[in-house]
């Protein structure tokens, strides 16, 4: 492994663009746009997911995300969240192209409202369609590191399997197969899901993961602005102390000073 | 099309009328929307922007009109 010193940027790069930060937020459940907008801001992140919605014919003048988050300083990664076919999904995502001129995509394809559990077989589906049509997708996923590597197969520019249900805030529960995919992948593989607090996402950084996707957990916080200070803190913590390379556990103490010259 | 020269679309699941000879562009912007900020699907298949201003609405055709909005 190689420990970046402080005068070589830690980078990660998908589809090939390059990123610092190492966050990525979603932009849903916010009270208004200002303090999602300032969230933002505090979190550092430079790519946000959005989602594609029918406009208001009815009241074409109200304010607009895009009036608050500029997507020409931050990038706007397009979501399918509510999709539960690959058909849907596609069709969203072709819209969101057209809207934004975007081929780096987030595919979710959802199998049953109560869990949002991915349904693999449509995410598979779409994934290879979505490839086809020139898209790049970031795919929200299972943390079955099989599924995993069938996706990368498939063309899934960055695997991102649930750490726990969306919008649970349970933190990670799979510790065990988030490691092994992120050690097979050969993709970014981020933490879609699940976080509920910032030890979670330091949790997911120190198992090796690129990076972490959240919402719920910055946006349904009392203090937003101060809860994404938290996440952006936590996902520098933990991607250092996974580069420091953690020392190994012991069964029992072993003492910090030194026992000669003891008086 | 109807006796006043205008043509029945959906939009977004709602009824509407529209001139007859209207382009998608227009109709957008009749809407009080701004073409350059969303993206239309007619019949199920995306219309390209630069194109917008050259299809022409016709009678009976469904449209989705979509933008960003927040989302995780």
């Amino acid at each position: 492994m190689n420990a970046p010193q402080s005068f070589n940027p830690d980078t990660w790069s998908v589809a090939g663009r390059t990123f610092t930060s190492r966050l990525i937020v979603g932009t849903g459940k916010y009270k208004s746009f200002e303090e999602n907008a300032a969230a933002v801001e505090a979190s550092g992140a430079e790519i946000v997911t959005v989602a594609v919605r029918r406009v208001n014919i009815a009241d074409p003048n109200q304010p607009r995300l895009t009036d608050f988050i500029d997507p020409k300083k931050v990038t706007y990664l397009p979501n399918t969240a509510g999709c539960f076919t690959a058909e849907d999904a596609i069709r969203t995502l072709r819209l969101a192209r057209e809207a934004g001129g975007w081929t780096l995509v987030k595919l979710e394809v959802l199998g049953e409202a109560k869990t949002l559990y991915p349904d693999m077989r449509e995410t598979l589906r779409a994934t290879e369609t979505l490839v086809k049509e020139g898209f790049e997708p970031m795919v929200y996923c299972v943390d079955d590191p099989i599924a995993a590597k069938q996706l990368e197969e498939a063309g899934a520019v960055a695997i991102m399997p649930l750490g726990a249900p969306i919008g649970s805030g349970l933190g990670i529960q799979n510790r065990v197969t988030i490691r092994l995919i992120v050690e097979g992948a050969n993709v970014p593989v981020l933490v879609d899901a699940g976080v509920g607090t910032a030890s979670d996402a330091a949790v997911a950084m120190e198992l090796g993961c690129d990076g972490v996707l959240m919402n719920t957990a910055i946006a349904e916080a009392k203090e937003p602005v101060l809860m994404a200070r938290a996440m952006k803190a936590a996902v520098e913590a933990g991607r250092l102390a996974y580069l420091s390379g953690r020392m190994q556990k012991r069964r029992y103490a072993d003492p910090s000073s030194p026992l000669a010259g003891l008086i | 099309m109807s006796l006043d020269a205008s043509v029945s679309v959906r939009v977004n699941g709602e009824h509407r009328r529209v001139p007859d000879g209207t382009s998608v562009a227009e109709m957008v912007s009749l809407l009080g929307l701004d073409p350059l900020r969303v993206a239309v699907e007619r019949n199920l298949a995306v219309i390209p922007r630069s194109t917008l201003g050259q299809v022409r609405v016709e009678d009976g055709d469904a449209y989705e009109i979509v933008h960003f909005v927040g989302g995780g």
